[in-house]
């Protein structure tokens, strides 16, 4: 189990650190380190200071993230939630893994559910950063938009707006973009049933298009079941060499 | 005296210069777009949110829907993001394998943006011409994987299986006669690499043919010539990748860039645009044509030459071979298990990136340790190409949209998702 490119990994993850003492100078106190991939480099900010940091990210010329490549939401109700309880199912047995209305556990802390993820590529100097941000009310969230600082997060917020369900404080036209005309709700939210609240069907008689509670019982067909494995152990794959398997064995 | 008002017009979603299912609602100043406004969605399949409800493996096939005239490339974003997760690399033998059929792919799709954009614009007969080719090329996909688009080829580890050493054969009937059946079979004789190895002889005549056709056709070039101008640092605000950010002329090409599987082995060049009009990013496009012809062509000189291993041996992610299942039992709890649950992969978020042949296709995947996505997002290119079809048309004619839309080579299966 080595890093993916590991031929090319110390001179990738050198430049992955001379980035990070980049961003670290230029932006100081108002971004967070994040864990990732060691090929990659990822930042929290926090939602007031989204914007200048947007900006300086673009304009500091020894950074120069003249393109933001992606914006998407996420939304951390469910994460770390498995469907089956795997260390107790001997007495009891496997359920079907549907939760019919049943109330949900503890969801994430509060200000942590929705986040909004910026990819941001430097074409100039070949490098990339992800940068992400944390709605404050779960209820209600907001952020600012960068539609002034990127031009293409136009589109993008307006796909997370509507998908989500966050809304973009200064954003020029915020509408829905790939739901249909009138749609209820915001569909990738985790509360959001996959089968949806509505189907469509023609009705002969009334001779239109009519929208009825959907008739589709809810199904998992494989439960979301979360292991431990031994390998990916971040304690654990700088095991001592007698306990690494032999090679050709 | 009469008002004088502008006039608001709905173009498609039904309409054949619209690529699938585009719905334009057009302010127009006479013939003169003010301003155009894409609604779309019409096709949106919540493919992500499907993906968060099933086990990694099964969703790959969807990933062949997304932009589905270059079906492989979005495998490749989404397989790479979980490799990318799982710390696996495939062996040497899938990645050329991959970047074949990565290139293969990019014909396929040029071909078919080459005839629809021709088609559009008035030119019936390369569009005629493009899908001979792309026939031959279809039958690789199904030599490979069994059908001729959506192929589920790709896997986290390698590919499915081995290139075939035999082609399918067109079979006698009594729908074709004999003479056409042995002209049909007379290329398909030895194995698939033979096949493409035939093909990429006799593409580049094939390439010089359409050019015959185009590049010098007066018709295509008051169509395209300074239609669509983007200056190079609008294509970078706007997000622009791939050869609509290469026809501006900034020469970004991820395969030279930040290579990924063995394109840092092959020889190829990136070809750019000076002018950023679609007639620029036509001449990309044929230019492409002929790059990853000599991609492919280096791939099957070398896979000719070094048989070896697919797949990774790792049991926990590939399935064991079903003569294996049949005398061991470990192998087949394995297969039990990973049919099943599948492979759960470790906590973490990655971002993997191809050059498809729209642009850059990347697959944002956060994993929180369960064996299906927490969260999958595609970022298509068309996405952010076709968000500044309203700043591309503006003060354009009418006829021109038709040019600009088939110039951003739009596809709605990967921007409506």
């Amino acid at each position: 189990m080595s890093e993916p490119t590991a031929a090319g990994a110390p001179a990738g993850n050198d430049r992955v650190a001379a980035l990070a003492e980049l961003v670290e100078a230029t932006l100081g106190g108002r971004v967070r380190r994040l864990p990732s991939l060691a090929s990659e480099i990822a930042y929290e900010v926090s939602a007031e200071h989204l914007l200048d940091v947007a900006r300086q990210l673009r304009d500091a010329p020894e950074l120069k993230f003249e393109t933001c490549v992606d914006v998407c939401g996420v939304d951390y109700l469910d994460y770390g939630r498995s469907e089956w309880n795997t260390q107790r199912a001997t007495g009891t047995g496997f359920s079907r893994g549907v939760a019919r209305g049943a109330p949900r556990a503890e969801g994430p802390q509060p200000g942590r559910r929705f986040a909004v993820v910026y990819h941001l590529l430097s074409v100039s100097l070949n490098r990339r950063l992800r940068l992400k941000a944390y709605c404050a009310e779960d209820e209600f969230p907001v952020l600012d938009s960068v539609t002034g600082v990127w031009a293409s997060a136009d589109w993008f917020e307006r796909e997370t707006f509507d998908l989500f369900g966050i809304l973009f404080r200064g954003h020029p036209d915020l509408r829905r973009l790939l739901t249909d005309y009138g749609f209820v709700g915001h569909p990738f939210r985790k509360d959001f049933p996959l089968s949806g609240n509505v189907e469509v069907r023609y009705d002969p008689e009334k001779a239109r298009v009519v929208y009825e509670p959907v008739s589709i019982e809810p199904r998992i067909g494989v439960p979301k079941v979360i292991r431990h494995d031994n390998r990916y152990d971040p304690a654990l794959t700088n095991a001592p060499i007698n306990v690494q398997p032999k090679p050709n064995a | 005296m009469p008002e004088i008002r502008n006039f608001t017009m709905n173009f498609g979603p039904q309409h054949p210069a619209a690529h699938g299912v585009l719905r334009l609602v057009l302010e127009m100043d006479g013939e003169v777009i003010q301003k155009a406004d894409p609604h779309i969605g019409l096709l949106h399949r919540g493919t992500e949110k499907l993906a968060e409800s099933k086990p990694f493996n099964q969703s790959i096939g969807y990933m062949d829907r997304l932009d589905y005239v270059s079906m492989m490339c979005n495998e490749h974003a989404y397989v790479l993001a979980i490799e990318k997760l799982l710390g696996i690399e495939p062996p040497p033998r899938a990645q050329y394998i991959r970047v074949m059929f990565d290139e293969i792919t990019r014909i396929l799709n040029h071909l078919m943006w080459l005839g629809a954009h021709g088609l559009d614009i008035g030119a019936m007969t390369v569009f005629l011409y493009a899908f001979r080719e792309r026939e031959d090329l279809m039958d690789c996909y199904e030599a490979v994987s069994g059908t001729r688009m959506h192929a589920t080829y790709y896997r986290p580890g390698g590919v499915y299986r081995d290139l075939p050493e035999a082609m399918p054969k067109y079979a006698y009937s009594q729908w074709r006669s004999k003479k056409d059946v042995d002209r049909l079979n007379e290329r398909r004789e030895g194995g698939l690499l033979d096949f493409v190895a035939d093909f990429v002889r006799r593409f580049p005549a094939c390439i010089d043919e359409y050019e015959t056709l185009l590049t010098d056709n007066r018709i295509w070039k008051q169509r395209t010539v300074n239609i669509g101008v983007v200056t190079p640092e609008r294509a970078l605000q706007l997000g622009f990748t791939g050869p609509m950010l290469r026809g501006s002329g900034v020469a970004w090409d991820l395969r030279k860039k930040q290579p990924y599987e063995v394109y840092d082995q092959v020889d190829f060049d990136v070809p750019v645009g000076s002018n950023g009009d679609c007639y620029d990013r036509y001449l990309v496009r044929i230019a492409e044509l002929r790059q990853s012809t000599r991609i492919v062509a280096q791939c099957v000189e070398w896979l000719k030459a070094n048989p070896g291993p697919v797949m990774i041996d790792d049991r926990k992610i590939r399935p064991p071979r079903r003569a294996e299942m049949k005398g061991d039992m470990e192998s087949l709890i394995h297969h039990f298990k990973l049919m099943t649950e599948g492979y759960c992969v470790p906590e973490g978020e990655t971002y993997a990136a191809v050059e498809a042949p729209k642009g850059e296709l990347g697959v944002y995947l956060v994993s929180d340790g369960a064996n299906k996505p927490y969260r999958l997002k595609v970022r298509a290119p068309g996405f952010a190409h076709l968000a500044s079809l309203n700043e591309m048309v503006r003060g354009h004619m009418l006829a021109d949209v038709v040019a600009v839309i088939g110039t951003q080579d739009i596809v709605f299966g990967e921007i409506d998702r």
